[in-house]
């Protein structure tokens, strides 16, 4: 699973364009367009609802917008955006060179720890990091012989900063220690035959190759950082995301709608950003040459320091969380009245996530083969409209189909199939470009070949295509299946009445202070997001 | 990966499909509850109704805010058969709408107080409780401060920083909207602004504030009475105490948690039953003994060591003026506390 598949066609930084491959009956193309049309208009049912709650806000919306408290939250959003991705930016580069091109010892358990940082739900994150840094948590148990008597506490912007760096950096390791090992061995050589010394050539051979991966890198963690919502929720930080919760609960349709409309405005001119400052890539090889080993970065008498780093990073991105549940799951703390078996909350997570992922899957297919067989204008259009949940934060999409079910499809309202389309919604594009890549990786006069011996398109297309893609169309089942599991604003919102998930459980545990009751559920998410993620990586190493 | 795994894989995530797909259907002829209160608090007491009558239930559990404004918006659509609130305020603006059903004369006349039902008979209190302050005596102590006589002192520079709220909770919702009666929109919104400026802690609820004043991480809370004996009762040995706010003060409000039935409810019949055994002996007593409230009806005496309900020096209003829930939630939110 490459992560840069999560990003839409026309944003991707690798410059990736769908191509005609092979003529496809009208016939087929047709059905596949058919189901295709129907899948996006799902998809933009979100937008439609929010423009118009939106436009009912009339006069009244345009003032609430234009308050200083509304302004107040897009600078909030604004500067936490960047402020957690340059912090991630200035975590991951590094870790991601350490653990892949350095003698740094341990540097597989490293990187498995990194990543595994990136399972970690925002709002679990967050609630044990205010635990540990809070006024009189275990960082002022540790600063009390020195006088500390009491910390200002991290709620607020620092906290939300903390807990979405930590758990964003994954982000940027990944892409950029991909690219540090794509690097070609002969231009460092180049550099170096040219007089260049160690640190030239890190800046003029090396960076310049890992540039696009670091923006793209970048732009997760920006994408991230502004449809979060468990972060700034706990951490009590008004981002729009936040915001709009508040809205929401209070069923003030209309203010929800226009805070909704300006993040995903905020989102696409992220992604317009994006596209427009990257230059497409001029750092590979044009000669045949031989691909050599990479040099192994000697660290010297940065050894120790290094390893410091990579262990205050595990430390407090994946120690501090496990350690604090651990210890709210041995320690005294209030009984919860309530008990849910764990067996339900596992049985109920792990359902709907499965079946939410194969949904996903199967919405995505046709989608993803009108993108690889049949690229026309209008196709094309139709695959990138797709690509909407991109833009729309999990908070966003729970509004508008609260607000679309309990107008106009009472039926829906409450129920897991209504759930499930908002899973689908917003992890479609991950589905589509998992399936996407997965076919543009197979060679089209194989399923010629097999048209040529009598086959059918479809018969084709099944006994050829889809086993060769079944890997990586398993990776991106396996990355919705990991995302459901974990997502906390859209369950919490369309859930059917008494339907509980790990997310819902330790949400309302954490409402009430019933600690015990997050420990547990907690542990079990991060568990079986680990199994998940194996799963993704596997194929990540199969791929490189 | 081979064909078979990801035949295999498929097939067991089918079966998960499968195994869970059951459940996932809800009882139609379930009763449906919209409760405001939290399912810690209610949760039991629903389930024992279910086990002594047999009647199905499913609960909606949320903000008491929210559950109200999200009746109001579904309107005539609305699956919710009861609603249960923490917050008279909260019914008496479903009653305004005209949402709220009747209750029979038997069922009000169970409640001792006539204070303590809907004046137009649509809604009956369940419990009551007080507003409070709980404090760290030892923190207090080394810290020289005194307890303050009024809310309204808190925000006093000698509190910056040490006071918790929890802004979006119905009681303190109710709270302020009692300000507002009994001393007008200018010193309430003056008070939401000193309480900012002094740096007041927000949290989600009230047991997280009193989690907060054992931790030590503020020294006072503006809570209701009740939380924090479910943490007496397990550790006796925790430093918090309460602190009623003499003198009539709007502070000591005493508000009540209540129910009633949706005039669009298609199983009324159900509902009476349930909001009757909430008024029953079996479930007033479970409110005193378990969740520490004061109960409604004369049969049942509070089980912990409380001032009587009568001897709280609470300041003079009625319960159904506390109504005006959409300005008051407006006037938080314009405040900044949600921020």
């Amino acid at each position: 699973m490459q992560l840069s598949n999560v990003i839409p066609p026309r944003f991707r930084p690798t410059g990736h364009q769908p191509s005609v491959l092979t003529r496809w009956h009208v016939g087929n193309r047709q059905i596949a367009q058919i189901v295709s049309l129907a899948v996006v208009a799902v998809v933009l049912l979100p937008v439609v609802y929010l423009v118009t709650g939106a436009l009912s806000a009339g006069q009244e919306g345009i003032n609430y917008v234009l308050r200083t408290r509304t302004l107040l939250i897009i600078a909030n959003s604004v500067a936490l955006m960047l402020a957690s991705t340059f912090c991630a930016t200035v975590i991951g580069v590094p870790f991601a060179w350490l653990t892949g091109r350095c003698d740094l010892p341990w540097r597989r358990i490293w990187l498995v720890l990194g990543l595994a940082a990136m399972v970690m739900p925002s709002y679990l994150t967050a609630v044990t990091y205010s635990e540990a840094f809070g006024p009189k948590g275990i960082l002022q148990s540790l600063l009390e012989p020195f006088g500390v008597d009491r910390l200002p506490g991290i709620k607020g912007f620092v906290g939300a900063t903390l807990t979405v760096t930590f758990v964003t950096f994954p982000y940027i390791v990944l892409p950029v220690r991909a690219a540090i090992l794509r690097c070609d061995r002969s231009l460092e050589e180049a550099g170096q035959s040219l007089g260049l010394n160690r640190r030239q050539v890190f800046r003029q051979v090396i960076l310049p190759q890992l540039r696009p991966a670091i923006s793209a890198g970048m732009l997760m963690t920006a994408l991230y950082s502004l449809s979060d919502f468990g972060a700034v929720a706990v951490m009590h930080f008004n981002a729009f995301t936040r915001a709009i919760f508040i809205q929401t609960e209070s069923y003030r349709m209309d203010k929800a709608s226009v805070l909704a409309l300006l993040l995903i405005v905020m989102t696409l001119f992220l992604l317009i950003l994006q596209a427009r400052l990257h230059q497409p890539g001029r750092n590979y090889r044009i000669g045949t040459g031989a691909a050599r080993h990479l040099e192994t970065v000697s660290l010297g008498r940065w050894k120790y320091p290094s390893l410091f780093f990579c262990f205050i990073v595990i430390f407090i991105g994946v120690v501090i969380p496990v350690l604090i549940l651990f210890k709210w799951l041995f320690g005294h703390t209030l009984t919860n009245p309530i008990q849910v078996s764990m067996s339900e909350l596992m049985r109920n997570t792990a359902g709907v996530s499965a079946v939410s992922a194969i949904v996903v899957t199967i919405a995505a297919f046709p989608l993803a083969l009108l993108a690889i067989r049949a690229s026309t204008r209008f196709n094309r259009t139709l695959v990138n409209l797709a690509y909407t949940g991109n833009v729309l934060p999990g908070i966003v999409i729970a509004l508008a189909l609260v607000y679309f079910a309990s107008r106009n499809a009472l039926s829906l309202y409450q129920t897991l199939p209504l759930l499930i389309i908002a899973y689908a919604i917003r992890y479609l594009p991950y589905s589509i470009g998992a399936t996407e890549s997965a076919f543009s990786q197979i060679n089209p006069r194989f399923e010629e070949a097999a048209r040529s011996l009598g086959l059918s398109a479809w018969a084709a297309l099944a006994k050829i295509t889809l086993p060769l893609a079944s890997g990586g169309i398993l990776a991106g089942l396996a990355l919705v299946f990991l995302n459901v599991m974990k997502e906390l604003p859209m369950t919490l919102i369309l859930r059917p009445i008494g339907f509980r998930t790990f997310a819902v459980r330790i949400w309302s545990a954490y409402d009430e202070a019933f600690l015990s009751s997050i420990a547990l559920p907690g542990l079990a998410l991060i568990l079986v997001s680990v199994c998940a993620l194996a799963i993704i990586l596997r194929r990540e190493k199969a791929v490189n | 990966m081979s064909t078979y795994r990801f035949k295999l894989s498929g097939i067991v995530l089918m079966l998960i499909a499968l195994v869970i797909a059951p459940g996932l259907t809800s009882a139609d002829d379930a009763l449906t509850v919209y409760s405001g209160r939290n399912e810690s608090l209610v949760g039991p007491i629903l389930e024992q109704f279910t086990e002594d009558t047999g009647v199905e239930i499913e609960v909606l559990y949320g903000g008491t805010s929210a559950v109200a404004n999200q009746i109001l918006t579904e309107g005539a659509n609305s699956p919710a058969d009861v609603f249960i609130a923490q917050d008279g305020g909260a019914l008496g603006a479903l009653a305004a709408a005209g949402l709220l059903a009747e209750l029979p004369e038997e069922t009000l006349a169970r409640v001792a107080d006539p204070a303590f039902v809907s004046p137009d008979g649509v809604w009956a209190g369940l419990s009551g409780r007080a507003r409070v302050l709980v404090y760290n005596p030892e923190l207090l102590a080394e810290m020289g401060l005194e307890l303050p006589d009024s809310i309204l002192d808190l925000t006093d520079e000698t509190w910056s920083g040490l006071v918790g709220w929890a802004p979006t909770n119905a009681s303190f919702v109710a709270n302020v909207t009692a300000m507002r009666v009994l001393l007008g929109d200018c010193d309430t919104e003056d008070w939401l602004a000193g309480m900012l400026a002094n740096g007041v802690q927000p949290y989600p609820k009230n047991t997280p504030i009193v989690q907060a004043v054992i931790n030590g991480e503020v020294v006072v809370g503006l809570v209701n009475h009740y939380y924090l004996f479910r943490f007496l009762a397990e550790d006796p040995e925790i430093t918090a105490t309460l602190h009623f706010f003499p003198g009539g003060d709007v502070g000591s409000l005493i508000n009540i948690a209540g129910a009633a039935i949706l005039a669009t409810s298609d199983q009324p019949d159900a509902a009476q039953q349930l909001v009757n055994y909430l008024l029953s002996d079996t479930a007033q007593d479970y409110f005193a003994q378990t969740t520490y409230e004061y109960p409604l009806v004369d049969s049942v005496e509070p089980s912990v060591d409380l001032p009587a309900l009568g001897d709280i020096e609470a300041p003079e209003i009625d319960l159904s003026e506390l109504d005006d829930l959409q300005a008051t939630l407006e006037m938080i939110e314009e405040s900044g506390a949600l921020d």
